[in-house]
């Protein structure tokens, strides 16, 4: 299986975010590098918008993520409720 | 097919044709096992030129600026021209010894290997 | 009160309903593009952008960056933010930065409004908008953001007219014309997937996270609000390819003969990428050879494992390209230091805890071929003969880069390839280039390659100096040669208070 990945600025968003992906993928793997933060799952991943409004404790749109994103890898797709990323082979 | 075109027959102009340079032919020389100089180097010349003079004239300001320059004996230097080993005499012109527009000559010379011995 | 659309719903209003048959038109005049590549469109509607952005939330969210991007661009302006840069010499890979790769945003831009224009379906209409847009941001925020470092440094003054004609410059703009030459699917699968899904990754990920650790806060902010948007233009290269295979069988070996092209082309280009990370971050955040492991080997392999169920395998010559990993950022800086006098920015020989780190990270080439050629740097440099090397370097005719890529499995030797065309010799730096000529030489005889132009006096002269001060417009002595003695250094000892 190929890894799936998203990088994100290194900033507050950023924070409550990975933390909710941490939360639906329990086994993603978190990079810091400067100004940063890289997760990397096998095969899948996916961002979900009710996890990421417990930890911001706001409402989030889905497409917000577009402000603090650096770059992905994987088969995307994305509607109001999640954005999950995925390979096929 | 010679290019993707939405144009039948569609031809590209030569930039770099012989004509575009006065009577010069372009020649390329490289001088293996001494990457000192990163690549080789072009120099416009005439084809008339004779093979003693590339070495007196050109050579020098080829390569002139390497360590190992002044102790090549080029009665020992091996040469290769478009990829094929040539013997040229000093007299012998350019264009006599098969050198045309864009050719391309390497230098080795037995015994120079570079900068300590690394090819450099 | 109405119900709210959904994403879906709304993009499939834009994309769908704002189209329109062709009733008393031919509709292959209004897209007369469409057919002479090959390529074989069954039925557009089968487009889908996966991120379903509709131009209402594109304005909002682009908006959204640029008041962040530009706030912070005041922040660094108002407190002199140039002084908090690691090493004065970083700034020169702003200047190679400006210079070659801010005017291929323009380029991006002027080749998506054409593809933009140019497809039939809607879907791939709006998003090639879209992304022509967002490359205009791109090169607008990069000149906004070196703006100020032009203030106080030399050689990003005449950064778009060097473009059109500095020697090494060709490579960058050549490489896009020659994409935008193309028709418009090359393009997409050029640019779209080939350059933005896999490449672009190396020059705006690692780098720009080395320039937040090189203390460069205006960089590193417009670069990851640049990839903000390139994260959207990957999953529409990711979509453009799918797309095209899915479409026809008889797309897939045009598709792989671009794939093969493209990624050739582009791994040429981001040499200068891979001397910019090792050799011109003070602070190292990971070697070239690191980078290119993640983004091309990790992130290209799981891509084209997944594409490998349309018949696509991966670009030819991969095997070549893992190799280069070990040497391309050697040669690239070898070429620039001792072409010092003719290049716009400075140049230096690394310092000895660089040319440590460089060992490290390459253990199996640094040694053995390049830390002598530093050696004999030093050398020349201590006797008062700093090297530039004379007269003028032969070149590639496809990429345009120097003749200074060595043989993979001799890499002491150059290598040398050519071939005759119409009674026409033409010379390559590898196999890649030399079959992406013999395919299309019709195209590529039309090179302008500098060297030659030099030659034929179409640049100025008659000296190398009055092109290079004249026809490129270089300030010499000011914005070329070493670091070592440059106004640039003076400069900045005077503003820190250092002998």
């Amino acid at each position: 299986m190929s890894k799936v990945y998203i990088a994100l600025q290194d900033n507050d968003e950023s924070r409550y975010i990975v933390e909710a992906i941490e939360q639906d993928n329990p086994d993603v793997t978190i990079i810091h590098m400067p100004a940063m933060v890289r997760v990397e799952a096998e095969g899948k991943l996916v961002v979900k918008r009710e996890t990421v409004e417990e930890t911001m404790g706001r409402d989030w749109d889905i497409q917000e993520l577009h402000l603090n994103l650096i770059t992905l890898g994987g088969n995307v797709d994305e509607d109001d409720d999640c954005l999950t990323l995925e390979w096929n082979s | 097919m010679p290019v993707q075109a939405i144009n039948d027959n569609y031809q590209g102009e030569v930039l770099d044709a012989k004509a575009n340079f006065a009577g010069n032919v372009i020649i390329y020389f490289g001088w293996d096992e001494h990457l000192m100089f990163c690549a080789p180097k072009a120099f416009p010349l005439p084809p008339q030129m004779t093979f003693a003079d590339v070495i007196s004239q050109i050579m020098p300001e080829a390569f002139g600026q390497h360590p190992e320059f002044n102790e090549i004996d080029w009665s020992q230097a091996q040469w290769q021209l478009d990829r094929r080993p040539i013997s040229p005499k000093p007299e012998q012109t350019l264009a006599e010894l098969g050198a045309d527009h864009k050719s391309c000559f390497r230098l080795r010379t037995p015994g120079l290997t570079g900068y300590k011995g690394m090819g450099i | 009160m109405a119900k709210k659309l959904n994403i879906k719903e709304k993009y499939r209003l834009l994309t769908r309903d704002l189209d329109w048959e062709f009733s008393y038109q031919d509709r292959k005049k209004a897209f007369p593009y469409e057919e002479f590549e090959g390529i074989k469109i069954t039925d557009w509607s089968k487009w889908e952008d996966p991120f379903r952005l509709t131009m209402d939330s594109y304005w909002k969210y682009q908006a959204e960056k640029e008041k962040k991007l530009y706030a912070i661009f005041d922040a660094f302006q108002q407190n002199n933010g140039h002084l908090n840069v690691s090493d004065p010499r970083y700034v020169n890979a702003l200047k190679v930065f400006l210079t070659g790769v801010s005017p291929l945003e323009y380029q991006a831009y002027q080749g998506f409004a054409h593809v933009g224009r140019q497809f039939g379906g809607v879907g791939a209409r709006v998003a090639c908008q879209m992304q022509a847009i967002d490359e205009l941001r791109h090169v607008q925020t990069q000149i906004h953001a070196m703006s100020h470092y032009n203030k106080y440094f030399d050689g990003l003054q005449e950064f778009s007219h060097m473009h059109d004609r500095v020697w090494y410059l060709s490579v960058p703009k050549s490489f896009f014309n020659d994409a935008r030459a193309a028709g418009p699917f090359e393009f997409m699968i050029a640019i779209g997937f080939s350059f933005e899904y896999v490449l672009t990754n190396l020059l705006f990920v690692p780098f720009m996270s080395g320039a937040a650790h090189n203390g460069d806060m205006a960089t590193v902010t417009f670069g990851f609000s640049a990839q903000s948007d390139e994260a959207r233009h990957m999953t529409l290269g990711l979509e453009v390819i799918k797309f095209l295979l899915e479409q026809h069988e008889d797309n897939v070996p045009i598709v792989q003969k671009w794939i093969d092209k493209w990624f050739w082309r582009g791994t040429r280009l981001l040499t200068i990428v891979a001397m910019m990370m090792d050799y011109m971050l003070p602070n190292k955040v990971m070697s070239w050879k690191e980078a290119w492991e993640v983004y091309f080997e990790e992130a290209g392999g799981a891509l084209f494992k997944d594409l490998a169920r349309y018949g696509i395998r991966m670009p030819k010559y991969s095997d070549v390209i893992e190799k280069e990993k070990e040497h391309l950022s050697h040669q690239a800086w070898w070429t620039f230091y001792t072409h010092g006098h003719a290049a716009g920015f400075h140049t230096w020989i690394p310092t000895d805890e660089e040319l440590d780190w460089l060992s490290e990270k390459y253990p199996d080439t640094f040694d053995k071929y390049y830390r002598p050629r530093w050696e004999l740097a030093k050398e020349l440099e201590a006797k008062g003969e700093r090297f530039y090397t004379s007269g003028l370097p032969q070149l590639c005719q496809t990429c345009q880069i120097p003749m200074l890529f060595t043989e993979m499995d001799n890499p002491g030797e150059i290598c040398y390839r050519d071939h005759v065309h119409e009674g026409e010799r033409y010379h390559f730096c590898s196999d890649g280039c030399h079959d992406i000529f013999v395919d299309e030489p019709e195209k590529y005889v039309q090179a302008w390659l500098p060297v030659h132009q030099i030659l034929q006096g179409n640049c100025g002269g008659p000296g190398v100096e009055e092109v290079l001060s004249e026809y490129y417009r270089m300030n010499l002595g000011v914005d070329n040669m070493d670091m070592k003695g440059s106004p640039d250094e003076k400069r900045w000892k005077q503003w820190k208070g250092v002998a």
